[in-house]
């Protein structure tokens, strides 16, 4: 049977490892070769690896740490972070990634998504939709790398990129990185139930109920950031990944 | 008088036709022990002892690339002449089949298969693609996948499936909804719909065994 798959999220920034809250103030959490090399040990279902700052710097991705990360995975590997052409996508597949997760470009490009799928497949694409709230608790579309809310529809949005070829969709919650308090599930329920590719839950998981509760709203697989890097309520760090037999036991929905 | 011992070591070559994920199989052939190399022109999948066919992507881009590089009548010649062990994975795996519903162009016939479309996840509420980690059935021995790992689990993605023609072929089976091939095998051919090179250990041991049953093929 197909297990839900639970997927550390790894932030980085000028070449480390760092945690944010509701996408702000990161802290330094180590080297980040050293924690994917922890995870491949663990064996982690996949990863999925963000650079914050690629878009904002206008660097772009910085391919020789992507081939160092991609030289540790022997599980799927997903790259985001500053990608806006088919041939930086094309440099990072060779490399040894195997999906791109795109989200600035996209919002002004949603060719990109068609170009890229057309040559590599969709699976290969994930598109990540940022949500955060207004004061009304009502969700809007969320541009991380202009820090501010868009007026486009989320859902539209998210239904747009599938048509335009996006194989996964990345859920990610602004106001609750970091929180630890749980998912949103009314949202996660919201959009599994309007498209019919995967949805990867990020933002809000602090423990294995947590992930269940993604599982249960819809969401084929829970994404995790401070979950698996901090421990404790001083959020001291730690790499941890649940032991298979305990995710096989939580997550198993069928029952 | 000392006797000369010459170890023959093969060298398995990952073929790079545009559609997948070389360097991860490379570095897999590599853990498992094997030299390994990407090749990419007919003369090399002549001259190659042994190889493994990846593939992400559209079938038709996939034979179409096969096709274009003139890779698809070396295959042949090296398969159907030669005994090539070769490893398909995935969309690998698919090219070996006749056909598949996703295109027009013939796959390379060597199984008498075909891919077809999950059903729609409107009817069935199953996502497609088929993402993630499922378990095998091992449905008849075979030299790569053993059924005495009862906790053995491996990556899939892909969007079509393949069903056998003759049940002879069919080693492994998987469940989505309902079940499909997730290996076949026969003679020197072996197709993993998984994607060893991406399933931690259980990859590695599989590739392992691919790597001594292309020591032992003659």
């Amino acid at each position: 049977m197909l297990r839900h798959r639970v997927i550390p999220a790894l932030l980085l920034r000028q070449g480390g490892l760092v945690k944010t809250r509701r996408f702000k103030d990161p802290v330094y959490v180590g080297d980040p070769t050293n924690a994917i090399r922890i995870f491949n040990e663990k064996e982690v279902d996949e990863l999925m690896v963000l650079d914050i700052e690629a878009t904002r710097s206008g660097k772009g991705p910085d391919f020789s740490t992507i081939e160092l990360f991609a030289g540790e995975c022997f599980m799927p590997l997903a790259y985001g972070g500053g990608i806006r052409t088919l041939d930086q996508a094309a440099r990072i597949f060779d490399l040894g990634v195997e999906k791109v997760c795109l989200q600035t470009a996209v919002l002004s490009d949603y060719d990109l998504v068609t170009r890229i799928a057309s040559r590599y497949g969709s699976q290969s694409v994930i598109v990540s939709i940022d949500i955060q709230r207004d004061w009304r608790k009502r969700p809007h579309l969320y541009s991380s790398s202009a820090g501010k809310r868009l007026s486009l529809d989320w859902l539209g949005h998210a239904q747009r990129v599938i048509e335009a070829g996006a194989g996964e969709i990345l859920l990610n919650d602004a106001d609750r990185d970091g929180m630890r308090a749980g998912y949103d599930t009314d949202l996660v329920r919201h959009l599994a139930q309007s498209v019919s590719v995967p949805v990867i839950a990020l933002g809000g998981a602090g423990s294995l109920d947590h992930l269940r509760e993604a599982v249960l709203a819809g969401a084929s697989a829970a994404a995790a950031g401070s979950m698996f890097v901090f421990h404790g309520p001083h959020r001291a760090v730690l790499i941890t990944y649940p032991r298979y037999q305990d995710l096989e036991r939580i997550l198993d929905v069928s029952a | 008088m000392k006797t000369k011992v010459t170890l023959i070591v093969k060298i398995i070559s990952v073929l790079d036709y545009g559609c997948g994920n070389i360097r991860s199989v490379i570095r897999m052939l590599e853990k498992a022990g094997a030299s390994a190399n990407r090749v990419s022109t007919p003369e090399e999948v002549r001259e190659a002892q042994a190889l493994v066919l990846p593939g992400v992507g559209a079938f038709d881009h996939g034979m179409g690339a096969l096709m274009e590089r003139g890779l698809d009548r070396a295959l042949n010649d090296a398969v159907n002449n030669h005994a090539m062990p070769v490893l398909g994975i995935c969309l690998g795996m698919q090219l070996m089949c006749r056909g598949s519903e996703e295109g027009r162009l013939p796959g390379l016939g060597w199984f008498d298969a075909q891919a077809t479309r999950f059903p729609d996840p409107g009817l069935t509420r199953l996502p497609v693609p088929h993402m993630g980690w499922n378990t095998l059935r091992i449905t008849k021995q075979n030299a790569l996948l053993s059924a005495d790992e009862s906790d053995q689990r491996f990556y899939f993605v892909h969007s079509y499936r393949i069903q056998c023609n003759d049940p002879g072929d069919v080693v492994a089976t998987c469940e989505y909804g309902d079940d499909f091939v997730a290996a076949f095998s026969k003679a020197n051919l072996f197709g993993a719909q998984f994607h060893p090179e991406k399933s931690h250990r259980f990859g590695l041991t599989m590739m392992r065994r691919f790597v001594e049953w292309v020591h032992a093929a003659a």
